[in-house]
């Protein structure tokens, strides 16, 4: 008995060994979205990832804020000629330029958050929002005092679209006659960056009986919750946990875990488990969630953390179907 | 407070103003380099060697030079007329959904005929859309500067309901149009001078460039050579003078919002047909805004706006350069290095002009 847990602790420590030599040495790098590194949102979730990669192995990163299309491939194409592997592009606009740089550097190794590119060197990482959308809207439903909430994107595109439309599903899965207001900020990009015009938005809705409010809008939603706490009612965060930007005035936040894919694939490369492909993170795969913690745990009822969670469980066994704005471009709610 | 314009040499008022104010502007951007615990020097020296140090730095400074080229002119000519185009986003915009639809629905074509089609199709995008504020000054005396501004907020609310709901490529997140076809493009420059040997490294650059350094020369041919040109600009120095000679400020006017629509297009050319490929959401980028201070820069002249377009194509691509050499010199950064050129060469230009006739008054005196 004791010989043999001798000869697994051995084998124990010969392994561990090996898997310090496999660790490679990577020089990783990220290329943030147009919307910039501090968003408070979608690419400071990268910025977080990364961040925790490097306290957690020393291992420096490299990023570059693009302020164009064209800055794009030129920062993933000048990361690549210096041998950073794995790049992070974070973000579907990042696309296009990826499928060009990846295919001329075939031995680094790329991850493209939001959208896929289908290359033997690239890993894909989309995630479920609808999945999560329609949980915080569940929460939001069953929060709603007055059966109306409120919900201000960014700009009217898909992806946002995606958003509205599994939160206005679980609105109606919490209170079946419930009534979503839905605004957008803008045209331009600047509705990314409008927190003035996110708060006049979130105005107008309260002015219209709605009480909590769920924003898909980057720097624009920092306005959307200041309003809301403002006004004392409740405000939804996105992409990071929003939950202490207002403390006690956000319900909850749907988180995507953009951090936990960058800080995956960083970690992965280093242990030589790195693999391309599409990974798509839904609930099962906690790639979205809803966060709870200290800064909104009294907002949170004991029968909707229950809802929640049952709500998760019947998604994650499909007994709960939650439409997918993307898969036909359509949202009959 | 005097409203005598000040008299200066032409060369003093075209070369000497200019290069003191940029000059002044780059010892400001040094301090606040230096402020954020740089050094200006090596930031200056990274920055002109991203944008000239090598062939591929100078084709990504000479394709901004390219947009800027475009959308500098558009205000220039504009000027010429007393007006201020503010619209160049959104004329660029419209032209890009006119050239786009070209591109898409007549790409059963040969090239040699959709490209200047597509060509053709933006610009006259970009016209009807300096037509209308130009029509809307000349008839109601709805002031261009506000009505462009507002327009350039209809076009991209039109461009964004365009590609998501109706051009858009299905199923993409992207809110774009599918690809041009192959022959629908403009050729980038390092495959044009491939056949004769030169090997080029792959660059945005395309043949826009060379469509943008012609506009230059047209321009300076019709506002300078032409009977046109001189109407465009008796109205702009006095609209009541050149109605007692004869000329119709309401049709100068109109013609000159139209063709500096049309100048603004060249923005979707190089940007749609030239780079992307395909028409984006958002491409105007904020190339038309900067058009305005390229153009007052420029004094209006094309050889001002080529020399200010190639400044702001250095700025652009070395500062992209400088923030990626130099993590602490962020993006936000190069903006405001961008920024105070704009602010003294454009805003602080008077202060320039009269700091300069001074010196000037005083060498004549001693």
């Amino acid at each position: 008995m004791r010989v043999r847990s001798l000869a697994l602790a051995l084998a124990g420590v010969a392994f561990s060994a090996l898997a310090a030599m496999a660790q490679t040495a990577i020089k990783p790098a990220v290329v943030y979205d147009k919307g910039g590194k501090f968003d408070k949102s979608f690419n400071e979730a990268a910025f977080i990832g990364a961040e925790k990669f490097k306290k957690e192995t020393g291992v420096e990163f490299r990023d570059f804020e693009p302020t164009n299309e064209a800055q794009i491939e030129q920062a993933l194409r000048r990361f690549a000629r210096d041998g950073h592997s794995p790049i992070i592009a974070v973000g579907f606009s990042q696309a296009t330029a990826l499928q060009k740089v990846a295919a001329e550097f075939p031995d680094l190794k790329f991850t493209i958050i939001d959208m896929v590119v289908d290359l033997p060197n690239v890993q894909s990482v989309v995630f479920k929002e609808h999945e999560g959308s329609y949980l915080v809207g569940l929460l939001a439903g069953m929060a709603s005092k007055s059966g109306k909430v409120g919900f201000v994107g960014g700009m009217d595109i898909p992806l946002i679209r995606k958003f509205a439309c599994g939160y206005v599903q679980g609105v109606k899965a919490a209170k079946k006659d419930g009534e979503v207001f839905q605004n957008m900020t803008g045209s331009t990009p600047s509705a990314w960056n409008d927190p003035v015009k996110g708060g006049e938005l979130a105005k107008s809705q309260i002015d219209r009986g709605a009480d909590v409010i769920y924003h898909a809008a980057g720097g624009t939603g920092i306005g959307v919750l200041r309003a809301a706490a403002d006004a004392g009612k409740l405000g939804i965060g996105v992409d990071s946990n929003q939950n202490a930007l207002q403390p006690g005035k956000v319900l909850t936040s749907m988180l995507k875990r953009v951090d936990v894919a960058t800080y995956a694939s960083f970690k992965a490369a280093r242990e030589g488990s790195w693999k391309p492909g599409i990974s798509v993170l839904g609930l099962k795969e906690d790639g979205v969630a809803w966060a709870l913690d200290d800064a909104n745990r009294a907002l949170i009822t004991p029968e909707m953390k229950a809802a929640a969670d049952k709500a998760r469980d019947d998604i994650i066994a499909g007994t709960v179907k939650v439409h997918d704005y993307m898969s036909d471009s359509k949202c009959t709610m | 407070m005097s409203a005598t314009p000040i008299d200066l040499p032409r060369w003093a008022d075209a070369g000497l103003v200019p290069l003191v104010s940029v000059t002044a502007a780059l010892l400001v951007a040094g301090l606040v380099v230096l402020g954020i615990g740089e050094s200006p020097l090596e930031a200056t020296a990274l920055l002109l060697k991203g944008a000239l140090g090598s062939v591929e730095g100078l084709g990504f400074t000479l394709y901004y030079t390219t947009n800027f080229i475009f959308t500098g002119l558009a205000v220039a000519v504009a000027f010429h007329a007393g007006l201020f185009n503010i619209g160049g986003e959104g004329q660029a915009t419209i032209a890009g959904i006119f050239l786009a639809l070209a591109c898409l629905w007549l790409a059963p074509l040969p090239g040699i005929l959709l490209v200047p089609l597509a060509i053709l199709a933006g610009a006259a995008g970009g016209a009807l859309y300096g037509f209308i504020p130009g029509w809307l000054q000349a008839t109601r005396g709805s002031h261009v500067v506000i009505t462009t501004i507002m327009f350039n907020f209809l076009a991209a609310t039109l461009s964004v309901y365009l590609l998501v709901n109706v051009m858009g490529k299905p199923g993409s997140m992207q809110a774009e149009t599918p690809e041009f076809a192959g022959h629908a493009v403009l050729t980038p420059m390092h495959q044009l001078l491939a056949p004769l040997g030169i090997k080029l490294p792959a660059t945005p650059l395309n043949t826009a460039f060379l469509l943008a350094l012609a506009a230059l020369v047209a321009i300076w041919a019709l506002i300078y050579r032409s009977r046109l040109g001189y109407a465009i600009r008796t109205v702009g120095a006095n609209p009541r003078a050149a109605a007692y000679a004869g000329i119709s400020p309401a049709r100068m006017t109109i013609v000159a919002m139209a063709l500096s629509g049309a100048l603004a297009g060249g923005l979707a050319v190089n940007e749609a047909m030239g780079v992307q490929h395909r028409l984006l959401i958002d491409f105007t980028a904020g190339y038309g805004f900067v058009g305005i201070a390229v153009g007052l820069m420029g004094r209006g002249h094309p050889i001002g706006v080529a020399l200010s377009a190639f400044l702001f194509g250095v700025l652009y691509q070395g500062g992209a350069e400088l923030s990626f050499d130099k993590p602490t010199i962020t993006r936000d950064m190069v903006v405001v290095i961008g920024g105070v050129v704009i602010l003294f060469a454009g805003a602080l230009d008077g202060l320039f002009r009269k700091l300069v006739a001074n010196t000037l008054q005083l060498g004549r005196a001693a």
